[in-house]
């Protein structure tokens, strides 16, 4: 498979703290990447690394090179808005804006210049279509998206995420907040999704990794222990300290 | 036990907030029922008489809402953009810091040190004399401390999440502000606006000093640079100066319009916001 990211010697620091050890790694594109690893190994770090919202942490510095599609996105003349149209995320906790359903869908393309009330309505459809949200919330898309549960709102931030047409999708343990349900209907998703995105996921969830996964990372203390294609990985580690993880021995 | 201790705590604040309640009441009532009765459209939009009984205020009336007007009109924009800058440009140092104490403070200085304020600048500096500009300026400079600090502390208030989601689809700093950031936390800016033009409308300390007591004696006066007493002042003035026969019938219901409009700041400025509650009830 082609790789989409591909990820040089990357370090990072918040402040003097060294949160990423060179790291290097290539991913796949159209195909979904686990990021696994106990609590404070930088999974989350890695993955704000790859929009930059890492430049919204005080005191961060960021060394080595990340490429996407090519483009270095820490280089000089690069568009971080542009960077983030294309690489959207999802967040641990649903945060939808205190605005309608459509309108939290319509966020992204409006701020891309989109004005046309039929372009919009056809965005919002697909995008809701997209996440598996249409048929639920069809009939009352000017409601408050805070009236809609946990699980709806959580596809509501991915339906919001697909409406810019992005062509990664970061998904920070998108599920940890989110009932067995809800979170089974978002792994479905995520499957779909894979034919036409990239996906890059952190989870805590093992089974979770196993099932949904073609590839897994497993960190520790920032740096990358084992990068497998997930089935190898779960049957046949190659590293004892893998081995003790997902085996809950640690972590 | 501590049943006992809980039930005798529930009673004393019940007891406590009823009296407050029934004395803020009765204090409403007192006011509204000597002055409500005898008015009239002739007493609204009247002209004030200096000798004979049956003035009316009219023109005090006009200068209270024009010059609250213009006292928002020059406060409101400072106010937020200076919020706004507070809360998401300014940088994190010791420079920073001290321009939050100093708005804080003037926040709470006492009014009448604005109008001391507003008497340097418009009467001796600029040889105005006492106007509708100077007053409505003077008022902008008292109320803009306080919409500077709602501003930002509703800004601040708004929960990072939101402010993630935005930069995250790729908005820009000024597009987060203006398309979350400011929505988000307008219900408590307007609050915070109707507080600031109650505090406007009754106020009287600023006004007499640099509008003066006296109206242009015409009705609809737009000229800013006539002489602007408002109604607070005119309550003062008719109590405490007047000669007229009945200035105590023209206090009290002066006192009844005052805090009537008073009251109704209070109510219209929260139309808005419950409207969206209802739109949002409804929808769910
Ligand atoms: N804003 C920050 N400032 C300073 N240190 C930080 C900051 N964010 C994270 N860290 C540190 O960087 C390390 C990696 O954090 P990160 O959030 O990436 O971990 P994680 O693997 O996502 O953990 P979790 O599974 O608990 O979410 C941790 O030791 C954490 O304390
Ligand atoms: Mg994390």
């Amino acid at each position: 498979m082609q790789a989409l990211i591909e990820i040089e010697r990357l370090n990072l620091f918040y402040g003097s703290f060294h949160a990423l050890k060179n790291i290097s790694m290539d991913i796949p594109e159209k195909a979904i990447t686990a990021f696994i690893g106990p609590s404070g190994c930088g999974k989350s770090t890695l993955l704000r690394s790859l929009n930059r919202m890492n430049d919204m942490i005080p005191g961060t510095s960021t060394h080595g090179s990340i490429k996407i599609a090519g483009a270095d996105i820490y280089g000089k003349d690069i568009d971080v808005e542009a960077l983030r149209k294309n690489v959207g995320m999802v967040f641990q906790q649903p945060n939808p804006f205190p605005k309608s359903i459509y309108d939290n869908v319509a966020y992204g393309p409006r701020l891309h210049g989109i004005t046309s009330r039929h372009k919009l309505d056809e965005i919002v459809e697909s995008s809701l279509r997209g996440a598996a949200l249409w048929n639920e919330v069809k009939d009352h898309l000017k409601r408050s998206a805070l009236s809609l549960s946990g699980g709806q709102q959580q596809r509501l931030c991915i339906a919001r995420a697909l409406a810019v047409e992005p062509d990664v999708l970061l998904m920070d343990e998108a599920t940890s907040a989110l009932d067995p349900i809800s979170t089974l209907k978002i792994e479905e998703l995520a499957q779909e999704l894979k034919a036409k995105y990239t996906i890059v996921m952190v989870t805590h969830n093992m089974h979770q990794a196993a099932r949904v996964s073609n590839q897994t990372v497993f960190f520790l203390n920032g740096e990358v222990v084992e990068y497998a294609e997930t089935e190898k990985l779960f049957s046949n580690p190659q590293d004892q300290r893998t081995e003790d993880y997902i085996s809950g021995r640690f972590g | 036990m501590n049943r006992l201790k809980n039930r005798i705590f529930t009673i004393t604040v019940w007891t406590v907030a009823l009296c407050v309640i029934l004395f803020v009441f009765a204090l409403l009532l007192l006011i509204l029922e000597r002055g409500f009765p005898s008015l009239t459209w002739d007493f609204l939009f009247g002209l004030p008489s200096e000798i004979e009984e049956g003035g009316g205020i009219g023109p005090a009336l006009f200068n209270s809402f024009y010059m609250l007007f213009l006292s928002m009109v020059i406060a409101v924009p400072l106010g937020i953009a200076a919020g706004i800058y507070l809360a998401e440009f300014a940088p994190d140092n010791a420079w920073i810091a001290m321009v939050r104490i100093c708005v804080e403070g003037l926040a709470s200085v006492p009014s009448i040190i604005f109008g001391l304020f507003g008497i340097a600048l418009f009467v001796e500096m600029f040889q105005l004399g006492l106007t509708i500009l100077g007053g409505a300026a003077s008022l902008a400079f008292l109320n803009l401390p306080v919409i500077t600090r709602v501003t930002e502390e509703a800004i601040r208030a708004v929960p990072r999440e939101w402010r993630h989601a935005s930069f995250a689809l790729g908005a820009t700093h000024l597009q987060t502000i203006r398309r979350v950031l400011l929505p988000a936390s307008m219900s408590a800016i307007i609050t915070g606006l109707s507080l600031a033009s109650g505090r406007a409308f009754g106020e009287s300390a600023v006004i007499i000093l640099t509008a003066g007591v006296t109206t242009s004696g015409v009705m609809w006066d737009f000229n800013l640079l006539s002489p602007g007493e408002t109604l607070a002042v005119h309550l003062w003035y008719v109590q405490s100066e007047a000669i007229v026969p009945d200035a105590q019938q023209i206090s009290q219901k002066s006192a009844a319009v005052l805090l009537f409009i008073v009251l109704a700041f209070n109510v219209v400025f929260r139309i808005p916001a419950w409207v969206r509650d209802f739109r949002i009830r409804k929808a769910a």
